[in-house]
């Protein structure tokens, strides 16, 4: 048979740009009249009921309250950070650790443990079958937001989650920046912008210059934990006080009493974004509290949370080479910019009203999928140009820090170093990478050492290794070193300080495969029962009809005893089985089947006469 | 030189910054890692490779003071780093201000104040005397007849005292700055 075909062209595969957010996450895709976001807004919160099965998103928030120990939420805050890091988040948020996190951080979820980019991949993956839900086709690409300040190990989490979740990350993209492609792509903007992005776990400050479709990154500066979360901290001090001198009682020990008072303090916080007071309302144990905030207490209170982001600020604005007056615009990222006293705040510093027509909570994930078109030729013109927002260096003699990269070069970027050996036949040389501003090794972020063995031993400083260090697109650290006499590769042994290796992050994709594969396994089953369904419903109706009369009892007791069997099997997990005996059922009515056409046939030909 | 080439420029100690923006911003559009997400393994790393270079180069050619040590560095023109001796009684004095100022005598601050400026304007003098040599220098490459390896050891000279006046002035600031907020 001959078919016209009209050529539609190469059907590409979709990318979609994902918003991992601490406290909410979106996914979003590009389409021809421009960035879409895909479902609705997932809460970033997982939980796993006494039976095993993880929940996702809004259903885990009430799980937050009813099994608080089950349920983690803001693991951004753990991403990317050992045990020594974590101590003053341990205090504020409910995270059970569990043993042997000394590296790598694991959270206790009942029976179950988890790093937190498994964590995290539990979220991707919802955002993975919504996507795939609404656009109907299989996504397995995605570029996935970070926070501009996010450093290696952070990031590098973060592409492990999107692994675990079965999506190659083809790109991470800092926050801020993002915004900024979403917020310039419609409006063909010219000059420099600054993005002040504040959300519920992190700041971001990053400025930008716009010039023909080009984003360049001038300076980012931010802090990695600051947000919303820190001011929900803050109301709830004041309740539990409150609620200690009234009731008797410290109800901050009790898990999911704090969950209860949290969504309460969360409510009254959003409330005073467009009301002069609210009142944090909760009730717990058959006792009520009660207590009205007024919005100049609120200001007073948050007063310092918001002074800590100008500092940043101030030292972005230095780096970018810029003064304030020459700063055009400044665009409002992040839900905690909805805080009357931050916008004010930043409208003083910057001398000019906000941007705040956008959705802040949006316009993360719409620049996603705007880096997201960039990727896949959808989008020509537009360029992004983002920096590294932290130095980094080696260790050298004494502990002290040599700068290879500086802070808020344009990347990718490169350095090349040569190593040589300071005694004479040693055969290995450690390098210790670290990333900060500081001049000491102990006060920057150790990132991973080194260690280039197999050196032939010879006379000290003989040896000639030249190792580049590379920060790829995504801010990401990559080493290679190589002879410099031969030009061959030189093998190193690479241990990160912090995160998984390699090895661990195949492990938990194959589990996640193995995961995968029960759903298939479920899916099939579900399938097949409801086929069985069908088909039994069938045949009782059949049985109804003329033609059943005319069988045999052999035949007969042949269906009944395939029914029989289908039933046994039913409830079995083996859908192959079922679908065995559905098979077998319809060999067994086929002289019943048979005799229905007949039947109808015969019908057919004595009533009305068919049309040729 | 790798860095001018990059640019596809000849070496020249004084450039057009805005010629420079322009082209480090088309080579960006040819080279960048995002056009060539589709491509081959080998394409891709020579995108990387390319835009490394790039950026690099971009960094330190479009500071004058970078772009000339970096000029010197090719042409092996090595310069002494040590204070300069014409400097040495004025980075005296300042030294005992800062030394007062930090025992607490605020008296002191004036005589920062004074000094600060005085260094800016040394700053500003140097920078124009370098942007002179520059110019100077590449003239030569223009056919003018000229001691072009004396011109780039009085660039090396004017590059050690721009970084000691600067390395001063910081000084002064920070002493400033803490103690005014102290």
């Amino acid at each position: 048979m001959s078919t016209f075909q009209i050529d539609f062209g190469e059907a590409k595969p979709k990318i979609v740009g994902i918003d991992l957010g601490t406290t909410n996450s979106l996914v979003a895709v590009m389409e021809l009249t421009g960035p879409r976001i895909l479902s609705g807004i997932v809460p970033s919160i997982v939980s796993v009921t006494p039976a095993g099965e993880v929940v996702v998103g809004a259903g885990a928030r009430e799980l937050l309250i009813s099994q608080p120990d089950r349920t983690v939420y803001s693991v951004k805050r753990l991403m990317g950070r050992g045990l020594e890091d974590i101590g003053a988040e341990l205090k504020l948020f409910p995270f059970h650790i569990a043993p042997g996190s000394e590296s790598v951080v694991k959270v206790q979820l009942g029976d179950k443990v988890m790093t937190p980019p498994e964590v995290s991949a539990h979220i991707l993956r919802k955002l993975k079958s919504d996507a795939e839900e609404a656009l109907g086709e299989t996504i397995t690409q995605a570029v996935i937001t970070v926070p501009a300040y996010f450093n290696d190990a952070q990031r590098q989490a973060t592409k492990d989650a999107g692994r675990i979740a079965g999506l190659e990350v083809l790109r991470l993209v800092n926050e801020p920046t993002a915004a900024a492609l979403a917020y310039g792509l419609d409006k063909r903007k010219e000059g420099v912008i600054a993005v002040y992005d504040l959300g519920g776990g992190t700041f971001d400050i990053s400025i930008l210059r716009l010039h023909e479709g080009i984003f360049e990154v001038l300076a980012t500066n931010g802090d990695t934990h600051l947000g919303g979360d820190d001011i929900d901290h803050l109301l709830m001090r004041v309740a539990f006080e409150d609620i200690q001198s009234e009731w008797g009682e410290d109800i901050s020990i009790k898990s999911d009493a704090v969950q209860i008072l949290r969504r309460a303090v969360i409510k009254a916080k959003e409330e005073l974004s467009f009301v002069p007071q609210a009142v944090i309302d909760m009730e717990y144990g058959g006792k009520h509290y009660q207590r009205e905030i007024t919005l100049d207490i609120f200001n007073k209170l948050i007063e310092g949370i918001v002074e800590r982001t100008l500092g940043p600020c101030r030292n972005c604005i230095a780096d970018a080479g810029v003064t304030v007056e020459q700063i055009d615009e400044v665009v409002m990222v992040g839900g905690s910019t909805r805080i009357p006293l931050v916008r004010s705040a930043v409208e003083r510093l910057f001398r000019t009203r906000p941007h705040t027509e956008l959705n802040p909570d949006e316009v993360v994930a719409l620049g996603a999928a705007v880096q997201a078109g960039i990727l896949s030729g959808d989008v020509q013109d537009q360029l992004l140009l983002d920096v590294t927002p932290l130095s980094l260096g080696i260790e050298t003699m004494g502990g002290l820090v040599s700068k290879l990269i500086h802070r808020n070069s344009t990347i990718p970027n490169s350095a090349t170093e040569q190593f040589t050996t300071a005694v004479d036949g040693q055969t290995n040389v450690l390098i210790h990478v670290v990333q900060g501003e500081r001049e000491l090794v102990k006060d920057c972020r150790s990132l991973a050492r080194f260690d280039l063995k197999g050196i032939a031993p010879m006379q000290a400083g003989m040896a000639r290794i030249e190792v580049r260090f590379l920060i790829d697109a995504n801010g990401i650290l990559n080493v290679t070193a190589r002879d410099a006499r031969s030009g061959k590769e030189h093998s190193m042994d690479v241990t990160p300080s912090y995160g998984l290796t390699d090895e661990q992050v195949e492990a938990m994709i194959l589990e996640s495969y193995q995961k995968a594969e029960e759903d298939l396994n479920e899916r099939q089953l579900r399938e097949a029962r409801v086929e069985a369904d069908a088909v039994m419903a069938a045949v009782e109706k059949a049985k109804q009809e003329e033609a059943y009369s005319t069988l045999n009892d052999q035949e007969r007791a042949a269906i009944d005893k395939s029914i029989n069997e289908l039933l046994v099997v039913y409830h079995s997990e083996d859908h192959l089985l079922i679908r065995e005996k559905i098979d077998q059922i319809d060999q067994a009515t086929q002289s019943l089947a048979e005799a229905i056409m007949n039947s109808v046939a015969e019908r057919a030909l004595k009533g009305t006469k068919i049309d040729a | 030189m790798q860095y001018y080439e990059a640019f596809g420029l000849e070496p020249k100690l004084a450039l057009d910054l805005n010629d420079l923006q322009k082209r480090f911003y088309e080579r960006s559009r040819q080279w960048h890692p995002d056009k060539f997400s589709r491509a081959g393994a080998e394409e891709q790393q020579k995108a990387l490779d390319m835009t490394a270079i790039l950026n690099d180069a971009f960094r330190t050619l479009k500071n004058p003071v970078t772009r000339a040590e970096y000029f010197l560095k090719q042409k092996q023109v090595e310069f002494a780093k040590e204070a300069p001796t014409e400097l040495l009684e004025e980075v005296f004095e300042l030294n005992m201000a800062l030394e007062e100022l930090r025992e607490g005598d605020d008296s002191a601050r004036g005589q920062l104040d004074a000094a600060r400026e005085k260094f800016q304007g040394l700053l500003t003098g140097i920078d124009a005397e370098l942007e002179e040599l520059f110019a100077l220098y590449d003239a030569s490459a223009a056919g003018a007849v000229l001691d072009t390896g004396a011109v780039l050891d009085k660039v090396g000279r004017g590059l050690n005292r721009r970084r000691y006046v600067s390395n001063l002035i910081r000084e002064v600031d920070k002493e400033l700055n803490v103690h005014l907020s102290n």
